[in-house]
């Protein structure tokens, strides 16, 4: 959708392309949807496969399946030295949904916005009023909405590992350590350092994705702007690169979650 | 970036996700997988056990076979010596079969030859007699010299 003289100009269409569904009620539905959707994919392919896991000789679908988990499996075993429940569950679930999310940029930039835009005009709204983003790494909401999450568990780890007042304890008393007077006047410090510590954490795991998955969302979009003939010279090797960025972040997203519950599960 | 409630129902989507995988993926899944490597384990240990078996048959058979053989030919040699003894056996009984055969052979002849003696002594004797009888007939009264020709027999 190239902009010309009787289409949206090029702001316009890198506006509309950025605006969120339901964006005026202070709800995303496009990111809502999108994401329950994929995960859903994931849930009914993982679970279908673990419905039918055999010990003997392993179909193609479990083969996959079973490749993601295991490459899951021994990250966790080489970082992660607690014994726990959660923490694979948690791996798989970020590494597989947010490369599903990630993975909505491979689709034409226009092509789900469009066919909402049809459907949106066909149930009488205005097509120039409807928005979708498909992107849901792409809307800060998401990946802080994980990131959060996984502070909970880190938070949750803490206390498991240390029992209460040993984590709070540890709040006023690392990273620096001292005796007697030293320990008071240190406490303050420590507190501080151990709240940016913590805050950090989600910002960082949060930002990282989304800046990551937004500014190669609006590169598509500004490709979209060239000429048709001429989008293939930067938009395939964007879409490739891509692959890797999809992949990546899916990982480090998983990679850090584990060294963080790592670390929470550990003395300082 | 606008942060409002889509942060709220991400976080509960990502719990409800976390809670199925947590359920329903992640345990069957490892398990399986664990169940998996033990499998592998165990047929390797029972494919690495199985050769030392066949190891320790072809051993064992082998010292069978060559056991049988030197029972064979212990049985042979056996065998060897018994005919040899035998035909030992044979020649000397055929030997002394053979001696008695002859030394009966030699008993009847000499018997007959006795006998044949006897009886020409006692044919001798009677053509001596009645020689003698007819000789004496006309002279000797046979009741008279009876008892001399009955010692005349007798020494003959």
């Amino acid at each position: 959708m190239a902009a010309s003289s009787n289409g949206p100009t090029a702001t316009e269409y890198i506006q509309h392309h950025l605006t969120h569904a339901g964006a005026q009620s202070g709800f995303h539905l496009d990111t809502f949807w999108v994401a329950l959707i994929l995960g859903f994919v994931f849930l009914a392919v993982f679970g279908y496969a673990a419905r039918k896991a055999t010990s003997g000789v392993p179909g193609k679908l479990q083969n996959f399946v079973e490749l993601i988990v295991e490459m899951v499996d021994n990250q966790i075993k080489d970082a992660f030295h607690a014994k726990s429940k959660v923490i694979g569950p948690l791996s798989l679930t970020i590494f597989v949904w947010v490369f599903l999310m990630n993975s909505m940029d491979f689709l034409p930039v226009d092509l789900l916005p469009l066919i909402a835009q049809h459907i949106g005009a066909a149930l009488g709204h205005d097509p120039h009023h409807v928005y979708l983003r498909v992107v849901p790494t792409a809307d800060a909401n998401q990946t802080f909405g994980m990131s959060l999450t996984v502070v909970l568990f880190i938070i949750g780890f803490s206390i498991k590992a240390k029992g209460l007042f040993g984590w709070i304890k540890e709040l006023f008393t690392a990273p620096f350590h001292a005796d007697g007077f030293m320990k008071i006047i240190l406490a303050p410090v420590n507190f501080a350092f151990q709240l940016i510590e913590l805050a950090a954490k989600p910002i960082s795991l949060a930002l990282r994705l989304f800046g990551n998955m937004y500014a190669g969302e609006l590169i598509f979009i500004l490709i979209a702007l060239l000429p048709f003939w001429i989008q293939w010279v930067l938009g395939a090797p964007w879409a490739i690169f891509h692959i890797l960025v999809v992949t990546l972040q899916a990982f480090v997203f998983m990679m850090l979650t584990i060294v963080y519950l790592s670390l929470a599960v550990e003395d300082h | 970036m606008n942060i409002n409630l889509s942060l709220l129902g991400q976080m509960i989507t990502f719990g409800i996700l976390i809670w199925f995988t947590m359920k329903f993926v992640w345990p069957p899944l490892t398990q399986m997988m664990e169940e998996r490597a033990k499998r592998i384990a165990d047929g390797l240990a029972a494919a690495d056990r199985a050769k030392q078996d066949l190891a320790n048959a072809e051993k064992a058979s082998a010292d069978k076979l060559r056991e049988a053989k030197q029972q064979a030919a212990e049985i042979i040699a056996q065998a060897e010596k018994r005919a040899a003894q035998l035909v030992e056996e044979a020649k000397v009984a055929a030997k002394s079969e053979g001696e008695r055969l002859l030394a009966g052979a030699q008993a009847e002849v000499d018997q007959q030859v006795h006998q044949a003696k006897e009886t020409l002594r006692q044919q001798v004797a009677e053509l001596a007699l009645a020689g003698a009888e007819k000789i004496l007939r006309s002279e000797v009264d046979a009741n008279k010299h009876s008892q001399l020709l009955a010692s005349i027999k007798a020494e003959l």
